[in-house]
């Protein structure tokens, strides 16, 4: 029966150690990811929490000499292995970055672009994909008659929701996210927060965050991610229910951190 | 104090002996500019640019020169935009940087050092004799596409990395290939600076004589070229012959080819600055 439930988790990482170039930047990295549910990573800056999202997408060999040990499962298959398209498996994990990043083309443009590049031409069908994503993202009623617009035109906190609905267009299985309100007012923080717990009906959310609070809200599991000293690589000291984990910690490092002691 | 009053001094100084230092840079350009006017501008009449020359140069116009150049100018656009770009992309988009890459680009800024009476040269050697082009608007176009190539390539890769790295993130993330992350987000946002390589590009070639004297030139034809296997006139080359090996020539013959010269890169110039002032408007990040 474990193999059944091995299989129920949507990502795994097992004994992961991860190299840029030849610094260790992460050190036995063991993460089961559960299906529906968001699940944040905190720590102190430079702790390699993005790193390990990265990971889930293989985003990272886009930015130079990275090497992996171990193994990154997605829905039990390994995402290293040498059959894996690494095209198809960013189109089943999407990432929402730390700042909006959304293309100099018109809102609809923008959404419209992951079901253009899988070879959907038809208007009428992109019509309803790009309608439905902008629902999901919960901007669908701000921009509905302005879809031609630039989406420079838009707010922070709107490109953010916009980045979000152009990810869901490609219809994901688990969607990443990369601190994606650092960069958001508070209201527009909140809108994002919301719009989270609604997809976590239907997508596995991973968020990397710096605030604890955010952590709090809205997942369901927390993982804490600790250097020792600058060069050392990051670890992860803890991860269980988040409820657990802000209440009763069992590590001395999570509680001094989560009590805002250090960090 | 007193320092502080001295450094005041300093200050007024230098910035007097830079506003000087530009103006003499920049008053020749002006200068060459109203000279060729006042000098050319009483040889340019509809016959100028509309008929074909007569009585050994010395009357009638210099229609084939224009159209050749123009030809030329295209042929060689036509050439060196997409291989540059293409190059660039390689370069900035595909090639792993390392010791390979380094010495390609110091070759291409070797390339951009060479003179042209070179590049007319291997012209001469490669495209008219070995390939059998012929003394052609083909030939020329292809030599002086090699010679603006570095220009072109240079500009390319500059804007390609101007384009956001975020960008090229987004697109990947959405699982696109890196080809159509190229394809749909970088080189449309590049197209401006390739614009600028090409301005550029256009301006060397359609001044260069050197390139084009052993690889299309004329020095005079009766008839317009009509197949890229025609030679052709040229402006730059029809002013050098004229000034130099037509005895007798009218003065204002040769500055109002100077000044037509002139005019046609400002008009490709002013078109590219169009296009790219369009593009311009839909780009901010």
């Amino acid at each position: 029966m474990v193999k059944t439930a091995e299989l129920q988790k949507k990502a795994q990482l097992h004994g992961v150690n991860f190299y840029y170039g030849s610094f260790k930047a992460l050190e036995d990295i063991n993460l089961d990811i559960e299906p529906n549910q968001v699940t944040a990573l905190i720590g102190p800056s430079g702790c390699g929490k993005s790193t390990v999202l990265r990971l889930m997408n293989r985003m990272h060999e886009v930015m130079g000499k990275t090497r992996v040990e171990g193994s990154v499962l997605l829905d039990g298959k390994d995402i290293y292995a040498a059959d894996v398209d690494v095209v198809e498996l960013r189109s089943r994990v999407g990432e929402i970055f730390q700042k909006p990043n959304p293309f100099p083309k018109s809102i609809y443009d923008n959404v419209a672009y992951g079901p253009r590049i899988q070879g959907r031409r038809s208007n009428d069908e992109l019509d309803g994909i790009v309608e439905k994503a902008l629902r999901q993202a919960a901007l669908w009623k701000e921009v509905k008659n302005k879809l031609k617009h630039s989406a420079l035109e838009l707010s922070g906190g709107q490109q953010q929701r916009l980045c979000i609905a152009r990810t869901l267009a490609v219809e994901p299985e688990v969607i990443l996210m990369d601190e994606p309100c650092s960069a958001l007012d508070p209201v527009a923080t909140q809108q994002i927060e919301d719009t989270m717990d609604r997809l976590k009906e239907n997508y596995t959310i991973v968020i990397v965050t710096h605030n604890m609070q955010q952590a709090a809200r809205v997942s369901q599991f927390t993982g804490f991610m600790l250097i020792t000293e600058t060069g050392e690589p990051g670890r992860l000291v803890e991860y269980g229910p988040t409820s657990k984990i802000f209440t009763m910690p069992d590590r001395k490092e999570t509680e001094n951190y989560i009590t805002g002691r250090f960090g | 104090m007193a320092g502080h009053r001295k450094q005041l001094v300093y200050e007024k100084a230098a910035h007097g002996l830079m506003a000087l230092l530009t103006a003499i840079a920049v008053a020749p350009v002006i200068a060459i500019i109203i000279f060729l006017v006042i000098k050319g501008a009483p040889a340019i009449t509809l016959e100028f640019l509309t008929e074909m020359p007569r009585n050994g140069m010395k009357a009638g116009g210099i229609f084939p020169a224009i159209v050749g150049t123009f030809y030329l100018v295209l042929g060689t656009i036509v050439f060196a935009v997409p291989v540059g770009t293409l190059a660039a992309v390689y370069l900035t988009e595909y090639a792993t940087q390392g010791r390979l890459t380094r010495a390609i680009r110091l070759a291409i800024a070797n390339m951009a050092g060479v003179p042209s009476v070179v590049y007319g040269l291997f012209g001469l050697g490669l495209f008219v004799l070995l390939m059998q082009f012929g003394t052609s608007l083909l030939s020329g176009s292809l030599t002086l596409g090699l010679l603006v190539l570095p220009v072109v390539i240079t500009a390319a890769e500059e804007a390609l990395l101007a384009v956001p790295q975020s960008f090229r993130q987004a697109s990947l993330a959405l699982g696109a290939t890196r080809w159509q992350t190229i394809r749909r987000v970088v080189l449309p946002n590049a197209v401006p600076g390739i614009i600028t390589g090409t301005v550029l590009a256009v301006g060397r070639a359609a001044g260069e004589t050197a390139a084009i004297m052993f690889t299309v030139a004329a020095f005079f034809l009766p008839t317009l070229p009509d197949s890229p296997f025609s030679q052709a006139m040229a402006l730059p080359y029809h002013l050098y012959t004229i000034s130099t090996q037509v005895p007798g020539m009218p003065d204002e013959i040769k500055w109002g080819t100077a000044l037509v010269l002139l005019l046609l890169v400002l008009m490709f110039t002013l078109t590219a600055a169009i296009i790219r002032a369009r593009f311009r408007r839909k780009k901010r990040w």
